[in-house]
């Protein structure tokens, strides 16, 4: 037990944790699983404003901001009390990538190349965290939901208009990551 | 077919929020199934940038076998509390909210899976990440919001 909360999960072990979270908040109290819309129940607690997409009862929504906090919380528990001992595993090929880009740091979860307070001042660094942050918080609300709200939920209740947002996420990632970035991370 | 033209009726319009008061303990539980999400978060290193690279580029099946499993899981499990009309522990009908479709989910999902790409997260691992000591990802959780709070602005604008 105790070498099995040290090791990184295995893929099936981590999917069954997650998907299970479905039917566990829908028994709770009918709560749809989806995180990108507590970014949206932050803003409307923090900027007071009349912009009518913010003007709600926030309060209702308030197990969502439960939710994230939990989430933060069990990555300090993860990290700190039962972390992942060696350094992540990549494939040769992602590691001859990363060396062609002058990423020096494959090592941890993320490169302290692209994603530190360092970092933010070089120009790749800035579009790695900041570009991407505004895109994430926009597209997902955009596309009012993300991974979990239209991937996993959504798809689970067969909705297909979240197939069409999954597929339009998952196939811009893929062209993203072969032909732009690239070019990004070498500026 | 109705089309839903405000996609922020997904939220109740009730805009008293000084009467609605929040309860620790009624809210306790899902802090409790966050915590057991974000420990799975880390643990399989969902959160890693390196991961989301590997998915988008198909060097590694772990993240297909992570969101290919939860799919399933959860796919099942919606199943079964519909055929056997299951209710919430305060003996409530379950009731899943239908998506209405809108284009904004093809534009929004590009811009997002632009983002993804770059910052390696959606929003639940962003969150993760500050946890595990990505402490430099609280501005891209900053930005995250300042992108939310733009969409709020312009919806109207915005072709739907």
């Amino acid at each position: 037990m105790i070498t099995f909360l040290q090791i990184p999960w295995p893929w099936y072990v981590a999917g069954f944790l997650i998907g299970i979270i479905v039917p566990v908040l829908l028994l709770l109290d009918n709560k749809s699983f989806g995180l990108s819309s507590s970014l949206r129940h932050i803003c409307a607690a923090c900027l007071p404003t009349k912009v009518s997409y913010f003007s709600y009862n926030w309060k209702k929504e308030i197990w969502n901001i439960f939710f994230v906090l939990g989430i933060i919380l069990g990555a300090v528990i993860a990290t700190n009390i039962i972390g992942n001992p060696k350094p992540i595993q990549l494939t040769a090929t992602t590691i001859a990538d990363m060396k062609k880009y002058h990423i020096t740091d494959i090592y941890s979860l993320l490169p302290v190349d692209l994603f530190s307070f360092k970092a933010l001042f070089s120009i790749r660094g800035f579009i790695c965290i900041a570009v991407g942050g505004f895109l994430v918080g926009f597209g997902t609300r955009y596309a009012g939901g993300c991974t979990s709200g239209h991937a996993i939920m959504g798809l689970s209740n067969l909705q297909w208009t979240s197939l069409v947002a999954t597929i339009s996420f998952m196939l811009t990632g893929i062209l993203f990551t072969r032909f732009i970035l690239p070019f990004i991370l070498q500026l | 077919m109705t089309e839903i033209t405000n996609p922020s009726d997904e939220f109740s319009a009730d805009t008293n929020t000084i009467t609605t008061s929040i309860s620790i303990k009624e809210n306790i539980k899902y802090l409790l199934v966050g915590i057991l999400f974000g420990i799975v978060f880390v643990k399989a290193e969902i959160i890693s940038w390196f991961r989301i690279y590997e998915m988008f580029t198909f060097r590694s099946f772990h993240m297909f076998g992570v969101i290919g499993t939860a799919l399933m899981v959860a796919t099942i499990s919606v199943f079964l509390i519909k055929k056997f009309k299951l209710k919430t522990i305060h003996g409530e009908a379950i009731v899943i909210k239908p998506k209405t479709f809108h284009k904004g989910q093809i534009f929004g999902s590009i811009l997002f899976g632009i983002g993804w790409t770059l910052s390696g997260a959606c929003p639940g691992p962003l969150f993760a990440q500050v946890g595990a000591g990505f402490i430099a990802i609280t501005v891209s959780i900053f930005f995250a919001l300042f992108g939310t709070w733009c969409y709020g602005y312009l919806k109207d604008k915005l072709p739907h």
